[in-house]
Formats: C-alpha cells, sequence, structure tokens
C-alpha cells in the first residue's frame, strides 16, 4: 500500500512518494505540536498556582469573540477538506472556489481578532501595561499567556493562509491536479492542525472562568 | 479508475460525510459555550477539555484522514501522543506535589 507512487504518462516516469510526503508532513506536525505543548502546559501550571486570579482575569475575554472564532476556523476546516474532495473528483474550479473561501474564513478570523484585541488594548489590557502591572501576578501571567499563544496561534494562521494561496496558484496552473494533489493535502493537514490548537484555546482562555 | 498510483484511500470520501462531521463540531462548541454558563464547580474544566478532545479527534480522524490511513500513521501519532502525555504527567507530578 505505502510503496513509492509511480505514475507513467507519455513516455515519461515520473517518481513520487506521497505517502512518504505525508509521513513528513505529520513528523514536521508533531513539532508544532510540542512548540504550542510548553504553552500549554506553562498555562496549567500557572493557573495551578493561580487559580482565582486566572478566573477572573478569564471573565474579561470576550467570550462570543472567541466562540464565533472557532465556528470560523471549524467551517475553514470543512472547506478545506471540501477543497481537496472536489479536486480528487477533478472538479477544479469547484476546488478553486472552497479554497478561496477557506484563506477567506482565514481573513475574517484574523478580522474578529483584530477588533478583540484593539477592545482589550482600549481597556488598558495589554502587557506591561499601567493597568495591567497593578494586577496581581496571577493576572499579569494571565493576560501574558493571552498574548502569547493566541498570538503565537495567529501568525500561524496568517502563515497557514500564504501557504494556501501557494496552492490555490498550483491548482490554477495545474500542478496541484486530479492525479496528484499531495501538496494540497499537507497543506490542509497544516491548516486543520491550526485549527485543533484554537480547540483547546478556546476553552482554556474564553470558557474556564 | 485514474491511474495506479498509490492513495490512501481508494474512495475518496464524501462530501456529506464532511458535512455531518463540520454539524457535529459546530454542534459541540454550541455545547461547550452554553455549559460554560452553567455553575459545574469543578467539572468545569474537565467537562469544556473533554468537549475539545471530542473535536479535536473528530478534526483528525476525519478532516486528517487519520482513520483512514495507513497502520503506520496510527503508530506515528500514538507515540507523539504518548511521549506529550509523559512530558504533561511529569510536569503536573512535579507541580502538584511542591512544597
Amino acid at each position: 500500500m505505502s510503496e513509492v507512487a509511480q505514475e507513467v504518462n507519455h513516455g515519461e516516469h515520473k517518481h513520487r512518494d506521497d505517502q512518504g510526503a505525508k509521513l513528513g508532513m505529520w513528523l514536521f506536525l508533531f513539532t508544532e505540536l510540542l512548540l504550542f505543548s510548553g504553552l500549554f502546559l506553562l498555562y496549567a501550571s500557572y493557573r495551578f498556582f493561580n487559580p482565582v486570579q486566572f478566573h477572573n482575569a478569564g471573565l474579561e475575554t470576550h467570550t462570543l469573540f472567541g466562540t464565533i472564532n472557532t465556528m470560523v476556523l471549524l467551517t475553514s476546516s470543512l472547506t478545506m477538506v471540501l477543497a481537496i474532495a472536489a479536486l480528487q473528483r477533478g472538479k477544479k474550479w469547484l476546488s478553486v472556489s472552497f479554497l478561496s473561501g477557506t484563506i477567506l474564513l482565514g481573513f475574517v478570523f484574523l478580522g474578529i481578532k483584530y477588533f478583540e484585541w484593539t477592545s482589550e488594548i482600549s481597556k488598558g489590557l495589554y502587557p506591561g501595561s499601567p493597568l495591567l502591572l497593578n494586577k496581581s501576578n496571577g493576572e499579569i501571567l494571565f493576560w501574558g499567556l493571552y498574548y502569547t499563544m493566541t498570538g503565537l496561534h495567529g501568525l500561524h494562521v496568517i502563515a497557514g493562509m500564504f501557504i494556501l494561496s501557494f496552492m490555490l496558484v498550483f491548482i490554477l496552473r495545474g500542478s496541484v491536479n486530479q492525479h496528484d494533489y499531495i501538496k494540497l493535502e499537507n497543506a490542509g493537514l497544516y491548516w486543520h492542525l491550526i485549527d485543533i490548537i484554537w480547540i483547546f484555546l478556546f476553552p482554556l482562555f474564553y470558557l474556564i472562568n | 479508475m485514474e491511474s495506479q498510483q498509490t492513495k490512501s484511500h481508494a474512495e475518496p470520501i464524501s462530501y456529506s460525510t464532511y458535512v455531518l462531521v463540520w454539524l457535529a463540531l459546530i454542534a459541540l462548541t454550541s455545547i461547550t459555550a452554553v455549559v460554560a454558563g452553567i455553575n459545574l464547580a469543578a467539572f468545569t474544566v474537565i467537562v469544556a477539555l473533554l468537549i475539545a478532545l471530542t473535536k479535536a479527534s473528530l478534526v483528525v480522524n476525519i478532516f486528517m484522514h487519520i482513520k483512514f490511513e495507513d497502520f503506520i500513521f496510527k503508530i506515528f501519532l500514538g507515540v507523539a501522543g504518548f511521549t506529550l502525555f509523559v512530558i504533561f504527567a511529569l510536569t503536573f507530578v512535579d507541580v502538584l506535589f511542591r512544597r
């Protein structure tokens, strides 16, 4: 099953290993997971030592923004898999539409994030702000982790959107097509990982309070 | 058949399967948001994390195709998951029993 894939077209011999490419992508995803896990560990430990402060600080985050953004990312994951499914069936333009939709939802996510952060920063809740420095250590830690973790996640969303834009060009040019779409699949894996990280960030910063 | 190249899954998964999974994910998100308003005391964290784990496993299994991949992918994921579990467990043992 997982042998090197071969394709013979017009006498031209192409050597491919889709399974290998996918395994490599998963290995990369594990390193990403480890990166975020370190931050999740910090969150868990600091929360254990400052339960009340984390509770109080958590009341100030915008649960509605967080919930909408969760749904936006989940929907973008749906359009991502649909883009792959459409290309597998040879429907290039349907795939292009779904992929464009995914990138668009990435912009929506970042837009909501922008309004959210703007509102918090205007309230004086940002790292090193005079308001925050007068609060307890636990609350300072909560907001530090909030900006670090959602910020790092946001950077991943931006990176994901760059990768998906490249995929869009590849599909339009035809180098990613019905018979060779491993690049799109791997880009999809990256996008879903971003989704999974948000699935855990959402309850920790918006719900548990 | 399109060509002789190996595919991770011979039959492409139907659009409707993906849409159903998406509906489940949205439903779980709504449930977790509503449940957060109810005071479950110590269970709040556990319920929220269990729902998050359920959502993540749906995404990994269906959207990321792990359910349909070769066994080697499951071994990869298992080893990575176990490693993370050990890191978390050891850290928690340290943090919980300080002083």
